[in-house]
C-alpha cells in the first residue's frame, strides 16, 4: 500500500541527484586537464614532480622569453582587427538580412552556417590554396583575411538573434517624429543591437586569438601566432613554460566568454 | 484650413481589398473616431494617412498640402501607438525631445517645451524615469506628450487605449479629450469599442470592408443609422423587417407600422416599452418573454419575436412584476420616432 505513494515522491529524487552526479563529471572532464595544467604550472619540477611546491620561475621566464611575448602580442593585435573588421562587416550584413528581403536572401542566410561545421583543416587547406591563386600568399593578411571570414558567422548569428527582439513600432515611432532613415539606425536601431554587437565582436575575439589550424596553414614561419608557437615548441620538447602560457590563455579566453554570453544574454532577454 | 482630407482612396493586398475608394474630410482641430471591425480598413487608412502605406490610388491632403510623395518623416505628423512605441533606452524627457532633436530645436528651447508638455500630460516630476519604470497609463501620457510636443499638424491615435484596464481606460478617455482640447491638433482616432468612439469624437466613420459606410456626428449617425449594418455596429439595435404598403410598413406577424415607407426599421434596445396590458398606440408588437435578465440598476429583456430573438433594456424598476422567465406574451411599444428606417433591410 506504501508503494504507490512513496514511488512519485523517490522518482524525482533519484532523477535529480543522477542529473547532479552527470553535470559534475561534465565539468570534471572540461576542467581537470585544465586544472592540472594550472597547477603544474606554478609547480617548481620541470619533470611534474611531486609533492607540489610552489614557484613563478615558468611565469617569470615566459616573460623574458621575446620570441613568445612576440607571438602573445601578434594574436592579441590580430584578434583585434579581426574583431573590428568582422563586426562591422558582420553588423552591416545583419542589419541588411534582417531589414530587407531581396532575392536569394534565403540561400544566402543558409549559406551563412556550414563554415562553422566544415573542418578548419579543410577550410585552412581551402584557403591557402585559394589565396596562393589570388596572389596574396601566406603573411599576416592572410591570416587576417581567413580569421574574418571564420569569424563573420559567429558575429551575423549573434546579432541577429538580438534583432529578432526588436520591434519595429520603434521604428515607425522614429519616423513619424521626423527621423531620417540614418538617424532611425544610430538612435534607435544600433542601441537595441548593441549588445549582439558588443556579444559578436568578442566571439570575433575569441575565434581569431584561439584559432590554430587556419594561422598554421596561412602564418609564415617567421611571425606565428601564440598557438602555432605553442605547437612548434611542444614538438621540440614540453616545457613549463607552455603550461604558463597556457593557462593565461585559457584564463583570457574564458574571461571573454564570460563576457560574450553575458552581452548576449543566451535564452533570455534583460 | 488645415485638416486633412483623403479623395478616392484605395489600397488592395493581393485580393483584399483594406481601402475602395474612401473620400473623407477630417475637420480642423477637430477629434475624429475611425471605428468599424477588425479587417475594415481602419487602419490602413490610419497608416495611409500617417505614410506607411502607399495607397494603391487616390489622394492625401495634410492642411490642403498633397502628400502622396511625401516621406513619413516630412509630413509633419503625431503618432501614438497601441504598444505605445516608447524608446527603451532613453528617458521620459529623451523620449519626448526626440522629435525636437531631429528638427534640430536648440537645446533650451527644447528643456522648455519638454517641461510645458510633461506638465500638460500631468507627468511634471517623471522626466527623468525610464519606460520600463511606469505604469501603462503613465506610458500611454509619454507616447502622448511625444506626439503632441512637435506641434504636428495631425496626430494620429492607433487604438492607443486598448492595452489599458477598463478603469484606466475610462479615466484616459477624459485626459485624451481634455489634452486634445487644450492643444486644438487635428485628431484622427482608430479604434473597435464603439463605446469609446462615442465618448470621444466629434465626427466618427464607420468603416466595413475597405468602404466607408456612414459618417457624421456621433449623435446623429447613433439617432439616424440608416443602414442595418451601422445600427448594429454602433450600440445595439433589434432589426424588424416587411413589406412595404400605402398605409406604412406590413411586418411578418400583420402588424401595421404606420407612416413608415422603408422595408426595415432598428429600434434600439432602451427604446422598447414592455407592458402585459395591450398599448393604445399603433406602434407594438406581441412576443414571447424568454428571459428577464436582472444586472442592478438596468434589466434586460430576451424575447422571441417571429422566430428572432429581440432585445430590450430599461431600467430594472420599469419592468415591474414582469417573471424572470416562463414565457408570457407580452406588449412592446415605442414611440413613432423610435423606429429608425433602414434603407437597407437585410
Amino acid at each position: 500500500m506504501i508503494r504507490p505513494m512513496i514511488r512519485p515522491m523517490i522518482r524525482p529524487m533519484i532523477r535529480q541527484s543522477f542529473a547532479r552526479a552527470y553535470l559534475g563529471l561534465i565539468l570534471i572532464f572540461l576542467y581537470a586537464p585544465i586544472a592540472v595544467m594550472a597547477v603544474m604550472s606554478l609547480n617548481a619540477s620541470e619533470f611534474y614532480a611531486l609533492p607540489f611546491r610552489f614557484s613563478t620561475e615558468w611565469y617569470e621566464r615566459l616573460f623574458t622569453n621575446d620570441e613568445i611575448l612576440a607571438a602573445a602580442w601578434r594574436s592579441v593585435w590580430i584578434a583585434l582587427v579581426v574583431a573590428v573588421i568582422a563586426t562591422g562587416l558582420g553588423t552591416m550584413a545583419t542589419l541588411a538580412l534582417w531589414r530587407h528581403d531581396f532575392p536569394g536572401k534565403r540561400i544566402l542566410q543558409a549559406l551563412l552556417f556550414p563554415p562553422i561545421a566544415v573542418p578548419w583543416l579543410i577550410t585552412g587547406t581551402a584557403m591557402l590554396i585559394f589565396f596562393f591563386g589570388l596572389g596574396i600568399g601566406r603573411g599576416t593578411p592572410a591570416v587576417i583575411i581567413g580569421h574574418v571570414a571564420l569569424a563573420l558567422p559567429y558575429v551575423i548569428v549573434t546579432v541577429f538573434a538580438r534583432m529578432q527582439s526588436f520591434d519595429r513600432t520603434l521604428e515607425e515611432a522614429a519616423r513619424s517624429l521626423g527621423a531620417r532613415p540614418m538617424t532611425v539606425a544610430r538612435r534607435v536601431i544600433l542601441p537595441h543591437a548593441a549588445p549582439g554587437i558588443i556579444a559578436g565582436g568578442l566571439f570575433a575575439f575569441a575565434v581569431s586569438f584561439d584559432q590554430f589550424v587556419v594561422s598554421y596553414f596561412l602564418a609564415e614561419p617567421g611571425d606565428s601566432t601564440l598557438p602555432v608557437l605553442i605547437y612548434s615548441a611542444i614538438r621540440k620538447g614540453f616545457t613549463p613554460e607552455i603550461n604558463a602560457v597556457s593557462t593565461l590563455i585559457i584564463l583570457l579566453s574564458m574571461a571573454i566568454m564570460i563576457l560574450a554570453a553575458r552581452y548576449a544574454r543566451f535564452g533570455g532577454t534583460r | 484650413m488645415s485638416g486633412v482630407r483623403v479623395e478616392g482612396l484605395s489600397k488592395s493586398y493581393g485580393p483584399t481589398k483594406a481601402l475602395e475608394d474612401v473620400t473623407l474630410t477630417f475637420p480642423d482641430g477637430g477629434f475624429f473616431g475611425l471605428l468599424g471591425p477588425s479587417g475594415s480598413g481602419k487602419t490602413t487608412l490610419l497608416r495611409a494617412i500617417a505614410g506607411f502605406v502607399q495607397p494603391d490610388r487616390g489622394r492625401i491632403f495634410i492642411g490642403d498640402q498633397p502628400v502622396e510623395g511625401t516621406a513619413v518623416e516630412d509630413r509633419n505628423i503625431g503618432m501614438v501607438f497601441q504598444s505605445y512605441a516608447l524608446f527603451p533606452n532613453m528617458t521620459v524627457a529623451e523620449n519626448i525631445a526626440f522629435g525636437l532633436e531631429v528638427r534640430r530645436i536648440p537645446p533650451a528651447d527644447r528643456a522648455r517645451r519638454v517641461a510645458e508638455v510633461l506638465e500638460l500630460v500631468q507627468l511634471g516630476p517623471l522626466g527623468n524615469r525610464k519606460p520600463s519604470e511606469l505604469s501603462g497609463g503613465q506610458r500611454q501620457r509619454v507616447a502622448m506628450a511625444r506626439a503632441i510636443v512637435t506641434r504636428p499638424k495631425v496626430l494620429l491615435l492607433d487604438e492607443p487605449l486598448s492595452a489599458l484596464d477598463r478603469a484606466l481606460r475610462v479615466e484616459m478617455q477624459i485626459e485624451l479629450k481634455r489634452i486634445q482640447r487644450e492643444v486644438g491638433i487635428t485628431t484622427i482616432f482608430v479604434t473597435h469599442d464603439q463605446e469609446e468612439a462615442l465618448t470621444l469624437s466629434d465626427q466618427i466613420g464607420i468603416l466595413k470592408d475597405g468602404r466607408l459606410v456612414r459618417h457624421g456626428p456621433p449623435r446623429a449617425v447613433y439617432d439616424d443609422p440608416q443602414d442595418a449594418f451601422t445600427a448594429r455596429f454602433l450600440g445595439e439595435a433589434n432589426i424588424l423587417t416587411g413589406m412595404v404598403e400605402a398605409a406604412g410598413l406590413r411586418l411578418a406577424d400583420g402588424t401595421l407600422l404606420p407612416g413608415i415607407t422603408s422595408a426595415g426599421v432598428a429600434l434600439r434596445p432602451e427604446a422598447i416599452t414592455v407592458s402585459l396590458d395591450e398599448p393604445a398606440s399603433p406602434h407594438r408588437i406581441l412576443a414571447h418573454l424568454r428571459q428577464r435578465i436582472f444586472s442592478g440598476a438596468m434589466g434586460t429583456c430576451i424575447l422571441d419575436w417571429q422566430g428572432q430573438t429581440l432585445k430590450l433594456t430599461a431600467p430594472d424598476r420599469a419592468l415591474g412584476d414582469l417573471p424572470e422567465s416562463g414565457g408570457p406574451m407580452v406588449w412592446l411599444s415605442w414611440a413613432a420616432g423610435a423606429a429608425l428606417p433602414l434603407r437597407d433591410p437585410p
